[in-house]
């Protein structure tokens, strides 16, 4: 940066450089400060065998995939909230969803929960992301779409 | 036919272009320092032709897509014959293949517009300029040729089209893409200013007069185009939200960041001649994040309604084109930046230290958020895959933008060069009153509020009351245009603010399973569902809510929020309701029936919601009063130029001498 503070008893050069160092010093305590940020809060994702070898900290934001079980769909009494069961082949979590569900979430197709564990074991899940058409589907979909269950266990590992 | 005159169009569009950098490269290249001039005079006539060529190419590809041209790739895999017209023509930029021939496009005929108009700068600057300008054509050129071409041939010719994503079906498509890509390319169009005033070694006021209005031009665009897509997203995904944090929306949003700091720097740098070296280094970064951006939308690396190419050896032709630009745009920077002699000096309590201040800020924003969009395509190519979303993009760029609206409040009304801080201590006694007037308010009225909206509420009444304070003592009347811009824009900054802070502190859901006849309440309203009724349009069938709204016990209104069935391609979309009053917008959202044959319903009160776009078009606004302003005065300016000049070729000699 080519520019000098006018303050007293420094000379333009060092003036210059002391604006430099707090413009780098700014950025990278930015940087530090992201890199700090990004390994507690990103979400990681999960599928169930994984959350039955190592569960996550109850309450901290993940991202489930996986299979919806066929017939574990069940709906609520207030009618918006559903429970059911995602698995991997190797594993099931029981998850429960409140909204209005994607329209290709159906049973024995692949799903993405976002949301985090609850206390008792079940993944309250804050959205669905389920296959849209061919052109547009949540990542990790993509490749378990075909592919059996246990394939999404040997993808993710 | 067409299809064959657009690629030839297309390939005499990439030899003007190849033309145009390699004269501009001879004419400079002579050792010593002097413009050869025969080449040079070649430059300008060939970027008028190039974007001439590549805009009749452009068209072509639009008649198609209008005849719905099946025997041509593109419309076939995209189009479809009953797609309404607007659609039909909207989607010649709705794919890969014609969203990149539209930015080839743009960029030609603003290269055109550059060769056209820009007389203020010595011509081996503008020379230079234009070389640089068709150099980063060119590989969109080869691109498109080796590529991406739009006007491939399909053989069978199929009965019809596989038609265009509903989703993309929206009139926001039509503005949308064309409006982001006009500020991509106005980015473009101001590094190649920087390249040019770099290699022929002319950083100062008049580059950075020369460049403005492309700058304020292309941060105009940005400004309309995110704040379009923000609402699109709204009403068109059915989720309630304006901003996702997606990797496209940051994709759009890191230009802007960067523009904006852009901006400033080049307003300091045209005032003062301060801030020299640091406005050639943020062109350079406002154009690679544009580069980026268009590298994450288009290289299929992202799976999102935006990326349409998931050929990998499209993807690696971006990043090839991306890496060379912003390499050669870096090293070129490296090797020349140590020629920028030293701007003026000022004093860190100053109009110019204020605007170093919030540069810094903005970078450290555009920072945060590029790594939080690269970071997942990172780890992901070690194995893990993660999503960053709000919980890391609110508290960590907040950081950076309240402070930065502190100082926004107070920048404007600080002087040139240096200033005492005492002076504006008097004026900002009014707008930091209405900041603790509303956090009181807002604390005593919602105790449970969160921080970031509350300081997101009382920050903007500040900056609202502190952003109208330049205007004082003035007479509005003889108030210069570019004057009026910063005080609309800074106060619609404020705007925004005020409706993000509002909408997450204060928005009111309500999830139901309702039968016909059932009545809910979410916030002030109470809502019927009177009815479900099929309807048809063109391409689609629905199923359509009747709900009957009253606000506060008032007239009910009517809202129809549908759930819809493409027929080409088969595919289900929520199209929300939406009813907007004073102070803010009620947001249905129809959903399945479940087995017991009630409807679930999902509706949102979003207290002063619009007021982010609305915000946003302020912004905008602000924007395109300052650039009406500095384009006059660079008229004024050339043409009092010019009259000096005649005056001098018309007088004497010792008069002439006299005159200067």
């Amino acid at each position: 940066m080519s520019t000098a503070v006018h303050a007293s008893g420094m000379k333009p050069k060092h003036q210059r450089l002391v604006l430099l160092v707090i413009a780098l010093a700014v950025l990278i305590g930015a940087g530090l400060l992201a890199a700090w940020a990004l390994r507690n809060q990103a979400s990681y994702f999960y599928v169930p065998s994984d959350i039955a070898s190592q569960p996550p900290e109850t309450g901290r934001a993940i991202r489930l995939g996986g299979m919806v079980q066929q017939g574990s769909i069940r709906r609520q009494a207030d009618g918006v909230t559903i429970d059911f069961t995602v698995g991997d082949g190797a594993a099931t979590v029981p998850v429960r969803f409140t909204g209005i569900v994607p329209d290709l979430f159906v049973e024995g197709s692949g799903v993405v929960a976002e949301g985090s564990l609850g206390p008792d074991g079940t993944f309250v899940a804050t959205n669905l992301l389920a296959k849209h058409d061919e052109n547009y589907m949540p990542r990790e979909l993509q490749d378990m779409s075909d592919a059996q269950a246990k394939q999404v266990v040997a993808e993710t590992e | 036919m067409i299809a064959e005159l657009g690629l030839a169009l297309l390939w005499l569009a990439a030899s003007l272009a190849l033309l145009q950098f390699a004269s501009g490269l001879w004419a400079l290249a002579s050792g010593d320092g002097q413009m050869r001039e025969q080449p040079a005079a070649a430059v300008r006539p060939a970027a008028v032709m190039q974007g001439v060529l590549a805009a009749l190419s452009f068209c072509a590809l639009m008649y198609l897509f209008v005849r719905t041209d099946l025997s041509v790739l593109l419309v076939a895999s995209n189009s479809h014959s009953e797609k309404p017209f607007i659609f039909k023509l909207a989607g010649t930029w709705g794919n890969h293949e014609g969203s990149m021939l539209l930015w080839a496009t743009v960029m030609g005929l603003a290269g055109a517009l550059v060769a056209l108009v820009e007389r203020r700068l010595p011509e081996n600057t503008i020379v230079a300029t234009l070389a640089a300008q068709a150099f980063v054509s060119l590989g969109f050129y080869a691109f498109l040729l080796f590529s991406s071409n739009p006007f491939e041939r399909l053989d069978p010719v199929p009965q019809d089209g596989a038609g265009l994503n509903p989703l993309l079906q929206d009139i926001g498509l039509a503005f949308h893409p064309p409006t982001l890509y006009l500020g991509y390319v106005g980015l473009s169009v101001a590094f190649s200013f920087a390249v040019g005033a770099l290699v022929t070694n002319q950083v100062g006021p008049a580059f950075a007069r020369a460049m403005r209005p492309w700058i304020l031009g292309a941060w105009i665009f940005l400004t309309v185009g995110i704040t379009a897509g923000s609402y699109w997203a709204y009403y068109e995904l059915g989720w309630g939200g304006w901003w996702f944090w997606d990797p496209v929306e940051n994709a759009s949003l890191m230009p802007w960041l960067a523009a904006t700091a852009l901006l400033h720097s080049a307003g300091v740098l045209a005032a003062r001649d301060a801030l020299r070296t640091w406005t050639i280094m943020l062109g350079v970064v406002a154009f690679s994040m544009s580069m980026v951006g268009t590298f994450l939308v288009r290289s299929g690396i992202l799976t999102s309604v935006h990326a349409f190419a998931v050929d990998p050896e499209r993807g690696s032709f971006i990043l090839v084109l991306l890496a060379i630009y912003i390499g050669g745009a870096l090293t070129l920077f490296g090797l020349r930046a140590a020629s920028i002699q030293e701007g003026k000096q000022f004093a860190l309590v100053s109009r110019e230290g204020a605007l170093v201040f919030n540069n810094v800020m903005l970078t450290a924003i555009l920072a945060i958020v590029l790594l939080g969009t690269l970071y997942p395509l990172v780890t992901e190519a070690f194995g893990t895959r993660v999503s960053i979303g709000p919980p890391y993009f609110n508290p960590v760029g907040a950081i950076f933008a309240l402070p930065m609206m502190v100082v926004m409040a107070v920048g404007p009304l600080l002087r040139w060069r240096g200033d005492r801080a005492g002076r504006v201590a008097k004026p900002m006694i009014l707008p930091a009153l209405a900041v603790v007037a509303v956090l009181v308010a807002a604390l005593v009225l919602a105790p449970g509020i969160g921080i970031l909206p509350l300081l997101g509420l009382a920050l903007a009444a500040g900056l609202a009351i502190a952003s109208v304070m330049p205007l004082l003592g003035r007479n509005l009347r003889r108030t210069p245009l570019p004057v009026w811009g910063m005080v609309v824009a800074h106060l619609g900054l404020a705007v925004v603010v005020a409706g993000m802070a509002s909408e997450s502190a204060f928005s009111t859901e309500r999830l139901v399973a309702a039968d016909i006849g059932d009545s809910t309440t979410v916030g002030p309203w109470t809502i019927d569902l009177a009815a479900i009724d099929p309807v048809a349009g063109p391409n689609w069938t629905a199923l359509q809510a009747d709900l009957q709204a009253s606000y506060a016990g008032g007239d009910p209104i009517t809202l129809h929020p549908q759930s819809r069935t493409f027929t080409s391609p088969v595919q289900t979309t929520s199209e929300s309701a939406l009813a907007t009053r004073w102070n803010g917008q009620l947001y249905a959202v129809l959903g399945v029936q479940g087995e017991d044959g009630r409807w679930q319903l999902r509706l949102w009160w979003k207290p002063f919601v619009p007021l982010i776009w609305l915000g946003g078009l302020l912004v905008a606004f602000g924007g395109a009063l300052a650039l009406v302003g500095r384009i006059a005065s660079g008229w004024r300016r050339q043409s009092s130029m010019r009259r000096i000049a005649e005056r001098r070729e018309v007088n004497s000699l010792p008069q002439r001498r006299r005159a200067k």
